[in-house]
């Protein structure tokens, strides 16, 4: 039984789930994002697309600046622009959200990869200093907590974002009114909108922050985790922080459980050289773990009432 | 019928006029409501009752014609125009969210906010125990709205409106998913408002009601204004002929009924509902050839699954089901066809109809197999289609520009008349009936109504299921009463209605089972 020996082994060390946080957080960032739009009612699949094509201009800015802080604004902006434009498909033209959403991730795939060539040529895109990356960073005392301190305290800044955007999404949406004003669109448009809520500015406003917040999942990866861009390198993240949405029942801290359990897996995976099992086996694990979800499960889990139903007022 | 306590007018609409690609839903339309009263808006489906109302609600744009409230002009360019010029509605289909509590669904939109930006649920529950105190309706701020019954649901939205500081309040069909008990309450409620010096809108088909709540009446059809009423000077047959155009008759002209053998009878039938939880605990009742058996209940007691089960679109539990001496509980929708029954499905467009077909197609819905119809199940013989569809538009008075239109662009009416055509048509030994005219005029539903009586009276076995009581009351020969699953009663149709609204809601019976 050495394979679970070494896992054990494995689950014990603290670089182990100083790993799965990290992984967590590159997941939790866009599936907040989902969420948040999804529980305005609008479905949200694009995040791989808003992610990637973050990472592309966040690496692009700061190869030119030299700033990472400005870079991930921009990879931040990029997101944010790949959303609007689902925004403006499915909530101004109603279109079919998950058709926009698959022609968003194709097209972020495409638009990056011309882009690389165009701007870069076929070679590489070459690697962003050490100096202009997002900084990990030690919290003073905290991170001298025996095991805590390395797995949550000597992390890159981004992850500390996430952490505190995680408790603030989870405060927005279910203890504040503009909280409430969401929901209520995601679940029943037509009586938001008697109620003298502004539907589509809802809408658009959750829309948008879910590419914000893909965006910078994007930067963390491009210029937190690595240094450099590379076609297609959110290879499914975006994907799996869907899963981690559902998974966690469109609630904020369910999905970082979610991302949590799927972080572990990619972990797991990363430190394939201490474990003999099949990375490709370990690969699919959250993909599985989705599906067993979404097949009831483990607990049905119940999208907002008008989720992905676009909404046009008045007609009788 | 209280007398205003003031002449002056609250809300006056001017040449209000809306079209649409096709039709024009308000036609130069002018409204005159004083302050104070109860004015009720008649009108059949489609006369433009609730395109006047969300004009003026703000959720529509009228073409032209101006509005005035209390003798000033108004410019309402959304529901939150409305709101702040004090105008509420309580709309048909309720505007509230399922998973909210009462007190979110009644603050939305104009939430109080706790230090930090947070929502602040215990002023919202003093404010709502405050008034619900002064109006008299008592209702929990902290159920979750999804779990009430529908009567309080209403009263959950009536609060809302009143939250927000309406004085003059619309109601559009309120009536219409209640029972006779939670109608009598409304009226109640209602009247307490106008004592405290609101002003109600009325919309309704329900003339019975409209005449004991209205103070004045305003009759549109097709768009326009035809009649402006005084409720305490007019009646019933009057109000009708406006709404329709024309005389109609408004009780159902039948005979008595000659009961013959029994041809379908139910026995202790279970069954579950769409989320899995028993729906039918043990119904029986058995139907003679040649009368109507009605079944009255509140929605969601489990007619539905009834008729889905009797029709074949459900599963059954347990229980028998027996037509003639042939157990036809396991037959599927196709079997229970063939075997003689048909069936008249509540979801008009869900279920009874493809409706992007075309009338022909959907008068053989069901019966593309026969031989009349196909050739050796294979061709379709398209001409004896149309000579088919032909008939039963004229001999059902179906209103369509051709058998080759889209069902989708008939008025509810006419696709229901498809309906009723292609049942009828298909000679069944037991007619299911749930909820014939939903929806439809009171044209059309006069001549269902006709039609399922001549079937009756040619010795079918019918079985109608509808949440209108007076239709229950006015065609059923015998009434079985539905309340959670069980037959608690099964009453001669001259039961007076409060005792069947007793019934309905689990009082007046012990369990027949």
């Amino acid at each position: 039984m050495s394979f679970l020996s070494d896992i054990g082994h494995l689950l014990l060390t603290a670089d182990l789930w100083r790993a799965t946080l990290e992984a967590a957080v590159l997941l939790l960032l866009p599936a907040l994002g989902g969420v948040i739009s999804e529980r305005s009612g609008v479905v949200n699949i694009a995040m791989e697309g808003m992610m990637l094509t973050g990472a592309f201009f966040t690496v692009v800015a700061d190869l030119a600046w030299h700033n990472p802080w400005l870079a991930a604004l921009v990879g931040i902006i990029a997101g944010g622009l790949m959303a609007l434009i689902h925004a403006v498909v499915s909530i101004r033209f109603r279109a079919d959200q998950i058709v926009s959403g698959i022609a968003i991730n194709i097209f972020a795939a495409g638009l990056t990869l011309f882009l690389v060539n165009r701007i870069y040529g076929l070679q590489d895109v070459g690697h962003v200093g050490q100096s202009a990356l997002l900084p990990y960073i030690n919290i003073p005392l905290l991170d001298q907590i025996p095991f805590l301190g390395r797995v949550v305290f000597q992390q890159n800044v981004v992850v500390y974002a996430a952490l505190i955007l995680l408790v603030v999404v989870q405060v927005v949406l279910f203890q504040t009114r503009l909280g409430l004003r969401i929901r209520a669109v995601g679940e029943h448009p037509q009586a938001a909108d008697t109620a003298g809520i502004n539907v589509y500015a809802i809408r658009y406003g959750a829309v948008i922050t879910s590419g914000l917040l893909s965006g910078l999942a994007g930067a963390f990866l491009a210029i937190g985790i690595s240094n450099t861009f590379v076609p297609n390198m959110t290879d499914g993240r975006g994907y799996i922080a869907l899963a981690a949405m559902i998974f966690g029942k469109w609630r904020p801290l369910g999905a970082f459980v979610a991302c949590l359990i799927f972080g572990l897996g990619q972990a797991i995976y990363d430190n394939n050289s201490i474990i003999h099992v099949s990375q490709y086996l370990l690969s699919m694990l959250p993909y599985i773990l989705t599906l067993i979800v979404l097949a009831g499960l483990v607990g049905r889990s119940i999208p907002p009432a008008a989720d992905g139903v676009p909404y046009s007022p008045g007609t009788e | 019928m209280s007398t205003p306590t003031s002449e002056s007018i609250a809300l006056e609409m001017h040449g209000i006029t809306k079209a649409w690609p096709g039709v024009v839903a308000n036609d130069h339309v002018d409204l005159s409501v004083r302050a104070g009263e109860i004015h009720a808006l008649v009108g059949e489906n489609g006369a433009g009752k609730s395109t006047l109302m969300n004009i003026l609600y703000g959720l529509i744009h009228p073409d032209s014609g101006e509005i005035l409230i209390n003798g000033k002009p108004a410019r309402i360019g959304g529901p939150r125009d409305a709101i702040g010029l004090g105008i509420g509605m309580v709309h048909q289909h309720f505007m509230l969210i399922p998973v909210f509590t009462v007190g979110e669904n009644v603050m939305l939109g104009r939430e109080p906010v706790a230090a930090g930006g947070l929502y602040d649920r215990t002023k919202a529950r003093k404010e709502i125990a405050e008034l619900t105190r002064r109006y008299g309706l008592a209702l929990d701020a902290d159920a979750r709205t999804g779990d009430l019954p529908v009567g309080l649901q209403q009263r959950a939205e009536i609060v809302k409106v009143l939250y927000r500081g309406a004085h003059l309040l619309i109601l559009d069909e309120p009536t219409g998913v209640l029972t006779p008990q939670e109608t009598k309450e409304l009226f109640v409620v209602l009247r307490g408002l106008v004592k405290e010096g609101k002003t109600i809108i009325f919309i309704s088909h329900k003339l019975r009601e409209v005449l004991e709540i209205s103070d004045r009446i305003t009759v549109m059809r097709r768009g326009k204004v035809v009649g402006h009423l005084v409720t305490k000077d007019t009646n019933e047959q009057e109000i009708a002929t406006a709404m329709v155009g024309r005389e109609v008759l408004l009780r159902v002209d039948k005979k008595p009924a000659a009961p013959g053998a029994v041809t379908f009878k139910v026995e202790d039938l279970t069954a579950s509902s769409d989320r899995g939880v028993p729906a039918l605990k043990g119904v029986s009742f058995e139907l003679r050839q040649g009368e109507i058996l009605g079944i009255a209940g509140v929605e969601g007691n489990g007619q539905s699954e009834l008729v889905e089960v009797l029709a074949g679109t459900r599963r059954a539990t347990g229980g028998r089901v027996l037509l003639g001496d042939k157990d036809v509980t396991t037959y599927d929708a196709r079997t229970e066809r063939d075997a003689g029954i048909a069936f008249i499905p509540e979801d008009r467009r869900g279920t009874g109809l493809v409706l992007n077909y075309s009338v022909a197609d959907n008068l053989i819905l069901g019966r593309q197999r026969s031989p009349s119809f196909s050739w050796h199940e294979l061709v379709l013989r398209l001409v004896a289609i149309r000579d088919w569809a032909k008939r039963l538009v004229k001999e059902f008075d179906i209103r369509t520009p051709s058998i080759d239109t889209a069902a989708r662009n008939l008025s509810g009416g006419n696709q229901q008349k498809i309906i009723v055509a292609r049942e009828m048509a298909s000679r069944p030994k037991v007619l299911l009936a749930a909820q014939p005219t939903r929806g439809v005029d009171i044209g059309a539903i006069e001549f269902i109504h006709r039609r399922i009586v001549a079937e009756r009276d040619e010795g079918t076995a019918v079985l109608l299921v509808s949440a209108e009581l007076d239709e229950i009351r006015s065609l059923s020969d015998r009434i079985a009463v539905i309340y959670e699953g069980h037959i608690v009663s099964i009453e001669p149709a001259n039961t007076p209605e409060e005792r069947l609204g007793l019934l309905m809601t689990g009082g007046g019976a012990e369990r027949a089972s």
